[in-house]
């Protein structure tokens, strides 16, 4: 049990889940594999199958059709998971909160464990975020 | 019989083989992040991804969902006895019997079958994509594969014998010192490429257009059955190649120097070319390579 928690924080695989972005979010989770911060020394990896994944990374404002999508993403997605809010759409929909087609935030959907405000967040705060999450489940096993 | 447990699943066998063969891959990861100026991850990364895997719930996809989960485990357990194999005859020659040769080439072409049964099986069209390409894939390596191979049997007077083989060289000089064993040796390096599923020859998985391929509908232990599959490939084929062309000395320092040279040349392969697509890979392979070879297969026979 304890092992199994620790290698996965060990070892985080990601799936990058957009939900109608504006890609400026999107460029700066790539941003994360370049050679300035380079996430695989913490054994990060971007995956393409969400069969692979332990962490959903979702951007953006979910609307009608993107919101049966994440749903169905995270059901697909084999457990435990993590789902980490990236950008302040997906954190609490900022500007599009009264917008037409913006039925609900990202946490109505699924269940966020982090949430990295910012417009985009910067790597650095993504690294923060994720390095707080693995901080906690650390703290709950001990 | 005890003995041959032993030696299947500890010593030449799993254990030692799957333990070389995730070394192996983080020598790829840390090689590969090296050359693009990253850092790479620490030594100890594979051991725990396959770890994880373990622990993540396994999702069984609508379909033949016996035959999607028993899949992984004939790659398994073929290419754990071609390890044995071959670590039996670089140990104890004596202990290797007449036509081994031929059962390690059958033996090495089970992990691409199971990949492309366990694809089929899932029902996912990406993964059929991917499972259709593997397939056209072996068909195209495996010709060349089984010429350079020829080549060798033609060189060491009819062997097929591993042992024998490795006599021949430690009394001739390693056939790839010479003009058809060079020849031989290049174009089997670039199979090991394709039966490894690496770059440039990874259209069974690649990444960027079907995402993850074959693998695609494979979660938890299933796809840590695959990884592990891969690396104790990385670990077989260079001995392989080893024990084909490069037998003059077998000594374990001259071995482990001629594995890693093996495994940085393929590693280099991997990291400065493109992917191919699937029908430029069946010409390279049914064109040039096959015409190179059959001239080395002319060269050995002329005595080259």
């Amino acid at each position: 049990m304890n092992l199994k928690l620790k290698a996965l924080t060990k070892s985080i695989w990601v799936f990058h889940a957009a939900t109608s972005p504006c890609n400026n979010c999107d460029i700066e989770i790539l941003d994360l594999l370049t050679p300035r911060h380079d996430v695989e020394r913490f054994g990060m990896v971007l995956v393409g199958s969400v069969r692979h994944a332990d962490a959903l990374l979702v951007t953006g404002v979910p609307n009608y059709k993107t919101k049966e999508r994440l749903k169905k993403l995270y059901s697909q997605a084999p457990k435990p998971c993590i789902v980490v809010a990236i950008g302040g759409c997906a954190c609490g929909r900022i500007m599009f909160r009264d917008s037409y087609n913006s039925p609900c935030a990202v946490d109505e959907i699924i269940p966020v464990d982090v949430y990295i405000p910012g417009c985009p967040p910067k790597p650095e705060a993504m690294i923060a975020g994720i390095v707080k999450l693995i901080n906690k489940i650390n703290k709950a096993q001990t | 019989m005890l003995k041959l447990l032993f030696q299947y699943l500890i010593f030449p066998g799993f254990l030692f083989s799957a333990c070389v063969g995730l070394i192996a891959c983080w020598v790829d990861r840390k090689v590969t992040a090296r050359v693009q100026y990253r850092v790479g991850p620490p030594w100890y990364q594979n051991f725990v991804d396959i770890i994880k895997l373990l622990g993540k719930e396994t999702i069984v996809p609508e379909g033949s969902r016996l035959t999607f989960l028993l899949a992984p485990y004939f790659g398994l357990l073929s290419v754990v006895l071609v390890a044995m194999i071959l670590g039996r005859t670089l140990i104890s020659p004596v202990e290797s019997f007449i036509g081994d040769l031929i059962v390690v080439l059958y033996l090495l072409v089970i992990p691409a079958i199971s990949l492309i049964i366990g694809a089929f099986a899932s029902r996912n069209p990406f993964a059929s994509v991917g499972g259709s390409r593997e397939m056209k894939l072996v068909l195209g390596y495996e010709l060349v594969f089984i010429l350079s191979v020829i080549t060798v049997i033609i060189k060491t007077s009819s062997n097929i014998r591993l042992d024998n083989i490795l006599i021949f060289q430690q009394e001739f000089g390693s056939l790839v010192f010479s003009w058809s064993g060079l020849i031989a040796f290049i174009c089997a390096l670039i199979c090991t490429q394709a039966k490894l599923g690496f770059v440039p020859f990874d259209m069974a998985e690649a990444e960027q257009e079907i995402m993850a391929g074959a693998l695609i509908e494979y979660s938890g232990l299933p796809l840590a059955i695959f990884r592990l599959t891969k690396a104790i490939l990385l670990y077989v084929m260079p001995l392989f190649l080893i024990v084909l062309f490069m037998g003059k000395d077998t000594s374990p320092i001259f071995l482990i120097a001629k594995y890693i040279l093996i495994l940085v040349i393929i590693i280099l392969i991997k990291n400065t070319n493109p992917r191919l697509r699937i029908d430029q890979a069946l010409k390279f392979f049914w064109g040039k390579l096959a015409i190179l070879n059959i001239i080395a297969v002319v060269l050995a026979m002329l005595g080259y």
